[in-house]
């Protein structure tokens, strides 16, 4: 499972340019067993841009995302930020894991939930001040939740949960927002609220990067869009790439003809 | 004697034995908290019987060199040794094997308690062995405790404390997000043996009060006790560290004031009998608190039908309908209305035909959402879009409210 290819062992540079893109990942391959969920992967995500990860269940968006911030351990590859080690640019990053992936019977508050996106501020012993708690509200508001501030988790609708972990991101303060399906399963109001905030952050120069499952928005909301089965499809301006030939190339028989014809497509 | 015993007055022995029972309540309740939040509560059963064969050889080696057999400090080191290999069989299956984590709990815990019990019944046969006493680690044996002893308890439980004090944000944030912990550049794997490495500590730490098989207790009872009470990750480590010092305290005192009780069984009892009131009294999550939600919900619900049937003159069969609609002075005993009921069921229709048409408009999208056929229209909608909605239905608007 973590044995890395003695190929790719070492740190030997990255070959192409990345210069300092937000996020660039190089042959990134990750499986869990005998078979590989993602495949020799390359990735450039353009500075301030909103970015959609398209393609089927399983095709290995969130794993992609999860390898780069060294989450899971990849098989081989690497992720650079901004043109340096993870590493050493880990503050710069902003994750909002899926809704899911967490038990919301825990017992916490939201304003707990979202003073945890301080955790690198306040390290393990500095006391909780005043002015990290007003931090944690100011980003309560841009979310609209200061009235749940008090709340425990559990009480939370879907949309609401998810509102939260973005505004636990928020209070990270980071140049790289990386989101693993904030649109899955929230109320229409919570989309609506969410995309606002996003595209709040890119008009601040900041660098969005959200795996994506409705394709019926990927125009709407993004500026481009990176699409995946495994190995990668197509990458680009969401006018130039998110075309019926390359959905057809990700989805294979999924998508009927029907569906594709219904999407708002660029001509390509 | 209870009195004598709570307030310290038995004797040398006793007191050192509960003012060590309340401590390692303590250490053992805010340790096990997180074990508890991160769902790995059963982790510290296979660690405690873990502990058996490394006390056994411990105590063969220091025989074999000329020492005392008993040397409490030698025994803990050896306990910590094998619980520690035990904890890493543990990880190493869950995480290299397909085993579950349960199945691997299982298959450590009964070998090396197994091995434990084999190195025993060796002892046994040694000429060294016979006043070895080491049964008592099974089951905890407080008689003959010494100063010292009761000195490495505090020791080992204050350092378990500090560390446990230091480490709690990362581990909060490991048991409540592990993959956010992995994306901030936590080492998750590393944070999770901390937590079952202190939860070792308080393990070998207790085995002389307590012994290796009722230390889960210690661990599990007091945060699953808390958690009752709070839904904050502070308070609940909190109140697990108070519920497991009372338990101690009250436990090893009970234990003193009686002769042959012995202290750990009861120290386990008296935490249980925490439990069981936390289980029923405890607000929003105990058993009493959930049925009156539950009666209270229902007694809203059939409110509400028996209105709306008053409303439409349908007859009501429904028993409890008809005796709340009575206790409200809504109905009479034959089912009609009263003047109250007529007006309080044309309402109650009213806002039904306000809800229908919040629902079936976009702009109200969000109200909409919080329809269950129940909540009052008011507390949703303001009065100015109530008129506008009343507008729409037309009809006679004002409504007796």
């Amino acid at each position: 499972m973590s044995l890395e290819l003695a190929a790719n062992q070492g740190t030997a540079p990255i070959a192409d340019q990345v210069d300092d893109s937000p996020l660039a990942i190089r042959g990134m391959t990750v499986s869990y067993g005998q078979k590989p969920v993602v495949f020799s992967v390359d990735m450039t995500v353009t500075q301030g841009a909103m970015t959609a990860i398209v393609g089927p269940n399983g095709a290995g968006k969130s794993t992609l995302l999860k390898a780069a911030l060294g989450i899971v351990k990849p098989l081989s590859g690497q992720s650079m930020i901004y043109g340096q080690s993870l590493k050493s640019q880990r503050h710069r990053i902003a994750y909002v894991p899926q809704r899911a992936s967490v038990d919301w019977d825990f017992p916490t508050r939201v304003i707990d939930v979202v003073l945890m996106g301080l955790y690198r501020e306040l390290g393990l012993l500095r006391r909780i001040r005043p002015r990290h708690h007003d931090k944690a509200m100011a980003c309560l508001d841009r979310v609209g939740m200061t009235d749940f501030a008090e709340r425990q988790i559990g009480q939370l609708s879907g949309g609401q949960q998810q509102r939260v972990f973005l505004a636990r991101a928020l209070a990270q303060e980071a140049d790289l927002y990386l989101l693993d399906e904030p649109f899955a399963g929230v109320d229409a109001a919570t989309e609506k609220a969410i995309i606002s905030v996003l595209k709040g952050l890119r008009d601040e120069g900041k660098t969005v990067v959200a795996v994506h499952h409705d394709l019926s928005t990927v125009n709407e909301y993004f500026d481009r869009v990176f699409m995946i089965n495994t190995r990668k499809i197509a990458e680009g301006s969401v006018a130039e790439a998110f075309t019926a030939a390359n959905l057809e190339k990700t989805y294979g028989g999924r998508l009927v003809t029907g569906q594709i014809d219904q999407l708002d497509l660029a001509a390509g | 004697m209870l009195w004598e015993a709570l307030f310290l007055q038995l004797g040398y022995n006793a007191t050192l034995v509960t003012l060590g029972a309340c401590f390692l309540g303590v250490a053992a309740g805010v340790t096990g908290t997180f074990l508890f939040l991160r769902k790995r509560a059963l982790v510290s059963d296979a660690i405690s019987h873990a502990t058996l064969p490394g006390v056994a050889l411990a105590f063969i080696v220091m025989v074999t060199f000329g020492g005392d057999g008993r040397h409490l400090i030698g025994l803990l080191l050896g306990s910590a040794a094998s619980a520690g290999i035990g904890l890493l069989c543990v990880s190493w299956l869950t995480r290299y094997t397909r085993l579950a984590e349960d199945a691997a709990i299982g298959a450590v815990l009964s070998v090396f308690f197994g091995f434990g019990i084999v190195l025993l019944t060796i002892i046994q046969s040694m000429s060294a062995g016979r006043q070895a006493g080491l049964e008592g680690f099974l089951l905890g044996s407080t008689a003959g405790m010494l100063w010292s002893d009761a000195i490495v308890i505090l020791i080992g439980g204050l350092a378990t404390l500090a560390l446990v004090l230091a480490f709690r944000r990362p581990m909060s944030l490991v048991a409540f997000d592990p993959e956010f912990a992995a994306a901030n550049g936590m080492n998750v794997a590393r944070i999770d043996l901390l937590i079952m490495g202190l939860a070792m500590a308080v393990t070998v730490v207790g085995l002389k009060i307590v012994g290796l098989i009722l230390i889960v207790a210690m661990l599990i009872i007091p945060p699953v006790t808390a958690r009752f009470w709070t839904d904050r990750t502070d308070h609940v480590s909190l109140i697990s560290g108070i519920v497991g010092g009372v338990s101690g305290y009250v436990g090893a005192g009970l234990s003193a004031s009686a002769p042959n009780v012995p202290t750990g069984p009861i120290i386990v009892l008296v935490s249980f009998a925490l439990f069981c009131v936390a289980l029923f009294f405890a607000p929003n999550r105990g058993v009493l608190a959930a049925v009156l939600r539950h009666f209270r919900f229902q007694h809203r619900v059939h409110m509400r039908q028996g209105l709306l049937a008053l409303a439409q003159g349908q007859p009501i069969y429904e028993k409890l309908t008809l005796r709340l609609l009575q206790r409200a002075g809504l109905a009479r005993p034959d089912g009609v209305a009263t003047e109250a009921g007529r007006a309080r069921a044309a309402k109650a229709l009213r806002d039904e035909k306000r809800w229908e048409v919040v629902r079936a408009d976009q702009a109200f999208e969000g109200a909409a959402a919080l329809y269950d056929g129940l909540r009052e229209i008011e507390t949703v909608l303001t009065q100015d879009q109530i008129t506008e909605i009343d507008h729409r239905i037309g009809g006679p608007a004002g409504v007796p409210t």
